[in-house]
């Protein structure tokens, strides 16, 4: 597979960060009370994050390892404020039932970690590639999040109500409410679960969520605090794969 | 005494409540509560099915649930808002925990709360052509809004009030609680912790303050009587230590207590017992009995150390 689109497959499907690495979890649940919520989370993630891999990773040769958090920071708290003011000005009700979700986009654990484990060691069109990919998949999982409690909630897909048609059926509110998030993420994953059990029986299968996306530890920050070192074998594989990528991209 | 023995006594102690739940709402009622019956035993059936367990219904578990559930529901709730309460208290309640004695919550009071926040409206819906002179609100909204000296402690001690189906009669209620204490399915500790502990709260802080009458109505109201005896006591999800069972009947006497006084709702029953559930760990880590001569080794430790000085 062309690794472009190697990396758009991975965003979405293999490490789809909302079902398989369970990363940003705050914004998953907080903000995907409607579909149209979390398809504006999703996208204005999505494009935070694609800047954010592009500068990272054009300034990865300048930025001094041990400044980096805070150099990751500022480039993304800046991508956010342009983002911000954008919405503000031209989807203001959506800015506004986002609300403070969107100035947290900055401490966005997806971001940070892409930048990390991504950006910080590969060449920019591989990085756009895979912002591009990882920020679909979490829009994806935010959209069928927001879309199913939505029309369990409230009767209404993307804002139109369906529900007049059929007599007495009431929407139960409580998937509108925080308890609802959780109970629809928590199916969502079972159901990815079977799925990535289906993928192992049939022999191809999908990234373990080990706590970290390249399962690089040697290189990981946060190596010391990491409890997911002793990683089964396939991750092991994959690992030594990606290295042997980077380095590849090093050379170039 | 076997699983099923002890549920099928608790069908029996709850047939009071339940024979006067119908008589007093009509055939609605046997609908509602064969629907969440029917619901709770066909999704325990189905999920043991597709995950490959062992038939579980037997143990009657199920029936049990189902009409616990049925008697915490009001009589117009419509027929499928019931069938998911049930399907919700069966399969995400208890069977995705890992079945009976795994879940942390009572199945019956998961259920009801789920639908008590999905379908608000309909759940205190209490409208029943019996009770025009009560103009569809409970007792305990009526004491709320209006005074104790509204309601009918007389009504309210036989059952004739609205309300959900089986908590209506305090009479019929505690008939089936003589039947759990003489079987020696229940033990006393829990209950009478709750509602003394209920009973001192609402008599110190209630909105009228030392009277005996406005408690009595507030025990006799809404469902304590059922969750004090029915739904407290649920083995699965009470302590079973005996000093452990005292503190969350106190635990869940004290959350009621401050959900009715200072809630926005009259009622507060189903959240106090749920509530005190998740509680039930922590409350058992601290009330471990001392083993028998644990005391005693701990003595002679002492001296030891002492000795060796």
């Amino acid at each position: 597979m062309n690794k472009y689109l190697e990396r758009l497959y991975n965003g979405v499907i293999k490490e789809n960060p909302t079902f398989v690495l369970m990363l940003g979890m705050c914004p998953t649940l907080a903000v995907t009370s409607s579909a149209i919520n979390g398809l504006g989370m999703g996208l204005s993630t999505m494009v935070v994050l694609i800047c954010s891999n592009l500068l990272i990773s054009l300034f990865r040769k300048v930025i001094p390892n041990g400044v980096r958090m805070p150099a990751y920071i500022v480039i993304v708290a800046s991508l956010v404020t342009v983002v911000q003011f954008l919405m503000e000005a031209y989807l203001p009700s959506l800015s506004a039932s986002l609300g403070v979700y969107i100035p947290l986009i900055v401490v966005n654990c997806i971001i940070l970690g892409r930048a990390e484990s991504y950006a910080s060691k590969n060449g920019p069109v591989l990085s756009v590639f895979d912002g591009i990919g990882m920020g679909l998949g979490f829009t994806v999982g935010l959209t069928i999040i927001g879309l199913i409690r939505e029309i369990l909630g409230a009767g209404t897909f993307f804002g139109l109500s369906f529900l007049s048609s059929f007599d007495g059926y009431k929407p139960a509110t409580i998937f509108i409410m925080a308890p609802g998030a959780f109970l629809v993420l928590g199916f969502l994953v079972a159901g990815m679960n079977i799925i990535r059990k289906k993928m192992d029986a049939k022999g191809k299968p999908l990234a373990a969520p080990v706590g970290c996306m390249s399962g690089d530890c040697a290189h990981c920050g946060q190596s010391a605090a990491c409890t997911g070192k002793s990683q089964p074998a396939p991750a092991k594989k994959a690992t030594v794969t990606e290295t042997a990528a980077s380095d590849e991209n090093k050379e170039e | 005494m076997s699983t099923t023995k002890v549920m099928l006594c608790v069908i029996i102690a709850l047939l009071p409540a339940t024979i006067f739940g119908i008589y007093n709402f009509g055939w609605r009622a046997l609908l509602i509560i064969a629907v969440t019956i029917a619901s709770c035993m066909l999704s325990e059936w189905i999920f043991d099915l597709i995950v490959h367990k062992k038939n579980s219904l037997p143990d009657l578990s199920a029936v049990v649930t189902g009409l616990l559930l049925a008697l915490n529901l009001p009589s117009r709730l419509p027929w499928w808002e019931a069938m998911i309460g049930g399907i919700f208290a069966i399969v995400i309640v208890k069977m995705l925990f890992g079945g009976l004695g795994q879940n942390f919550m009572n199945p019956a009071l998961g259920g009801r709360c789920f639908l008590l926040i999905a379908f608000a409206a309909d759940m205190t819906n209490f409208n029943a052509a019996r009770y025009e002179s009560y103009s569809g609100a409970t007792p305990l909204a009526m004491i709320r809004n209006e005074g104790t000296s509204s309601v009918n402690i007389m009504d309210m001690l036989t059952g004739k009030i609205p309300g959900t189906i089986g908590e209506t009669s305090v009479i019929a209620i505690l008939i089936g609680a003589i039947i759990l204490i003489i079987f020696g399915i229940i033990d006393l500790k829990i209950p009478a912790a709750y509602i003394i502990t209920f009973a001192v709260f609402m008599f110190l802080f209630g909105s009228e303050r030392f009277s005996i009458t406005y408690v009595v109505a507030q025990l006799c109201g809404g469902g304590l009587m059922l969750g004090a005896f029915f739904m407290a006591t649920d083995y699965v999800t009470s302590p079973i230590t005996p000093m452990g069972k005292i503190i969350f009947g106190i635990c869940c006497g004290l959350l009621t207590g401050i959900f009715r006084c200072f809630g926005a709702n009259a009622e507060g029953v189903s959240f106090a017992i749920i509530i005190s559930n998740i509680l039930v760990p922590i409350i058992e880590k601290y009330t471990v009995p001392r083993a028998f001569g644990v005391v005693k080794e701990k003595k002679v430790k002492v001296k030891e150390a002492k000795g060796n000085e």
